[in-house]
């Protein structure tokens, strides 16, 4: 156990400046790029499938080229394990595909199996956003009761952030978001705040100092004082998530990366962020001691 | 050691006892969700008509229908609950065959019987490649298929003209691409008392039909007025066969074959068993998982849980030493606790619900964390062991309940918005929220209080060297 005496609020221009950067790369792809929508949001047909041999997705292709679906999109998770997403939106098309696959490779097994109609998908588009907002919300209004109205929006900022890096980021890889990368973002927006709390929660305890210290040095000394804290929670919280990363099952992947992402994000944002606006904030329109 | 301290040791010691005999023994007690035991999950919506509009009495009909069937397919504990105004969810664990299931619960099944008056030509299956020895032949053969069709589009237009001047008659087609002109309704679904697949003495599997006594007379009728003529078994706009009446029959037994599989013969005869649906249905949504999946799924979440709680417990040993075997210690009744809380509140199991558990063993340790580097703060400022933990203890308190309380929010919208797995992903993180409180702020203070009697407050808190 040491004590650390790092000036992060020094750096905290810089920090701030590679933020705004990461956000607005960010955007620029999630705009230009644009996400890979599962059938969640997008309605659609997937099947998921397992050969009796090895099979690649080119072999699947032409076969599926055949029949019209060539542009399905084939992702293999093993070597003998195919998900296929179908383009088109009938239930005709997926009992095609499945008849010619099982025509072609009789051992195959549908193990799993999912339709969404296109108005499933767009009410759960809708409802994936009013979560977010509410959930935003609700925060705000705790912060701000709790602590104060500048502690509450600078960590909201710090969370929007959190989260726009993370979907610049699944647009980066084009990995797909379902309905579980929702509870991942929402999951990602609790921790990020819970860090960012107890490094506010530490200012708010620091604040007496306020007038000696001034507001830089208070902030800095708050960081530092929960630095081993914010890096052992952000470590404990990593290591199951790469476990299930690794090892949790193809469907928990994106689940898995999304948390990982926004874990490393949000520990960054807590420490840099919502610090640097406070003091960026504060030099603007100093509050009373 | 103090009253209070009794006290917690007590209340610590019941919780765990009842954690304890909650969950052991486990198997069977934790309501798995269908993408883990495997199962289809089922969405439809009711299709109305101008003539047949939805109301909640069809769809009342319609559950019963639609219970009717499952029950009669043999699905053990099915779900077919209405969902808002129009929609029925089916849920049908252990599901072997979500195609076959589809089939069963999708299909209106509306039997007809109607006299043919007129059908055009069935359509040839198109020319394939491989069956002509060059390509001219081949594009020859391409047009003149096209030509076919053409001419049985045209036969088909003449046949609307016609039905349009015929009371009660309707166009429908059947699976060769042939047209049938047909008479109003002879005998329905309705009128049937029974339906039940059988061989006939082709082998070919069939329908046998069983009428009651007014559709007995109907059909006795219907085949008195058509032998010799063609009358045609139509399901849901579809006609199934056309064969002709050979002679009258009286008995009020009628035998549908339509190359069915001996599957779609056992399957049409539930759902003339059991009725046809009061309204039309869509699939809206389906997920099904077999059950090969839902159980790969759950080894590698326990996998996944079982590795990342190993990496959990050494960081925190290797990290606090003492202090770290006791919030292991403490994560060890947090997780009875969740898997306890799952079981008293009959909450569902899923895979997102598995991560949300995962999850938890590393947000878990947070509490303890934060309240050590408290003790250690203090004790650095001089307080004895004791002072220091009570003060860790109580200045933690508040961040805890603080960084808490907003994941229990974010939690509590997830559930309310979330649909099935995600759902089970709230319901895990809030109940692994609320024991990991309860563990590093009670269970925790009370191990290292039973550490300490029995150390004497040795310095296990001294700063690493």
């Amino acid at each position: 156990m040491r004590d650390f005496s790092i000036n992060f609020m020094k750096h905290s221009a810089k920090a701030l400046l590679l933020s705004l950067v990461m956000v607005v790369a960010s955007l620029g792809l999630v705009m230009f790029r644009g996400l890979n929508l599962g059938i969640d949001f997008t309605g659609g047909n997937v099947v998921q499938v397992e050969f009796a041999a090895p099979a690649t997705v080119e072999d699947i292709r032409p076969l599926l080229a055949e029949i019209g679906q060539g542009g399905s999109v084939i992702q293999s998770y093993s070597d003998r394990g195919l998900i296929i997403r179908i383009s088109a939106n009938e239930e005709e098309a997926r009992k095609k595909t499945v008849e010619t696959l099982r025509a072609k490779y009789p051992g195959m097994q549908v193990i799993r199996l999912e339709k969404v109609g296109p108005v499933v998908g767009s009410e759960l588009r809708q409802e994936a956003l009013i979560a977010l907002v509410l959930a935003l919300g609700g925060i705000l209004i705790y912060i701000t009761v709790r602590f104060q109205f500048r502690f509450a929006v600078v960590s909201v900022v710090a969370l929007i952030h959190d989260a726009v890096i993370t979907l610049g980021l699944f647009s980066l890889t084009g990995m797909e978001i379902s309905s579980s990368f929702i509870a991942a973002i929402l999951t990602i927006v609790g921790y990020s705040l819970n860090n960012t709390i107890v490094i506010l929660d530490r200012v708010r305890e620091n604040w007496k100092d306020l007038r000696r210290q001034g507001i830089v040095e208070l902030l800095n000394d708050s960081i530092n004082q929960t630095l081993s804290r914010t890096i052992n929670t952000a470590l404990t919280t990593l290591l199951p998530m790469i476990a299930l990363f690794l090892w949790g099952g193809e469907v928990l992947r994106g689940f898995s990366f999304a948390l990982l992402a926004g874990i490393t994000v949000g520990t960054f944002s807590s420490i840099c962020i919502a610090t640097g606006l406070l003091a960026l904030w504060w030099a603007k329109s100093p509050q009373k001691a | 050691m103090l009253k209070r301290d009794r006290w917690r040791l007590a209340i610590v010691a019941i919780v765990v006892l009842a954690g304890l005999v909650t969950v052991f023994p486990l198997s069977g007690k934790i309501n798995l969700g269908l993408d883990l035991k495997g199962g289809a999950h089922i969405v439809l919506q009711a299709k109305g008509t101008a003539e047949n509009k939805v109301t909640e009495d069809s769809i009342d009909r319609l559950l019963a229908v639609l219970r009717n069937r499952i029950d009669q397919y043999g699905v053990a504990e099915p779900i077919i609950q209405k969902e808002g105004r129009d929609r029925v969810i089916v849920d049908l664990p252990g599901i072997q065959d979500p195609d076959a299931a589809l089939e069963l619960i999708g299909k209106t099944a509306e039997l007809e019987f109607r006299s043919v008056m007129e059908a055009t030509a069935a359509l040839p299956p198109g020319p394939q490649r491989p069956n002509y020895d060059s390509d001219e032949e081949f594009q020859r053969a391409q047009v003149r298929w096209k030509e076919s069709g053409e001419r049985i589009e045209e036969a088909r237009a003449a046949l609307e003209k016609r039905r349009e001047g015929t009371e009660g008659a309707v166009v429908s087609r059947d699976d060769e691409g042939r047209y049938f002109l047909l008479g109003p309704l002879l005998v329905g679904g309705k009128d049937l008392i029974d339906a039940k697949p059988q061989y006939d003495n082709l082998g070919r599997a069939v329908v046998a039909l069983t009428f009651s006594s007014e559709g007995a007379k109907l059909f006795d009728r219907a085949t008195a007025d058509n032998v010799g003529r063609q009358i045609a078994i139509v399901l849901d706009g579809v006609v199934i066969s056309a064969p002709v009446v050979q002679e009258r029959i009286t008995g009020g037994h009628a035998q549908i074959s339509g190359r069915f599989s001996p599957a779609e013969a056992s399957r049409l005869s539930i759902m003339l068993r059991a009725g046809a649906l009061p309204v039309a249905v869509e699939v809206i949504e389906n997920r099904s998982v077999g059950p090969s999946l839902g159980e790969d799924s759950i080894n590698s979440g326990i996998r996944a849980g079982l590795i990342g709680a190993a990496l959990v417990f050494l960081f925190m040993i290797i990290y606090y030493r003492t202090l770290g075997i006791a919030a292991d210690a403490a994560l060890g009744v947090t997780l009875l606790l969740v898997f306890a809380g799952l079981i008293s509140l009959k909450a569902t199991l899923t895979l997102p619900g598995i991560a949300g558990i995962v999850l938890t063993i590393g947000m878990a340790v947070d509490g303890n964390v934060l309240i050590y580097e408290r003790m250690r703060e203090e004790a650095r400022a001089g307080k004895t062991p004791m002072a220091s933990l009570d003060a860790g203890f109580k200045k933690a308190l508040a961040t805890i309940l603080d960084a808490n309380i907003t994941t229990l929010i974010a939690a509590a919208v997830l559930f309310y918005f979330g649909s099935g797995p995600v759902r089970g992903f709230a319901v895990t993180l809030s109940i692994g929220i609320v024991a990991s409180v309860f563990c590093n702020v009670i269970v925790t203070r009370t191990i290292l209080q039973l550490f300490m009697g029995g150390r004497r407050g040795a310095g296990f808190m001294a700063p690493r060297s």
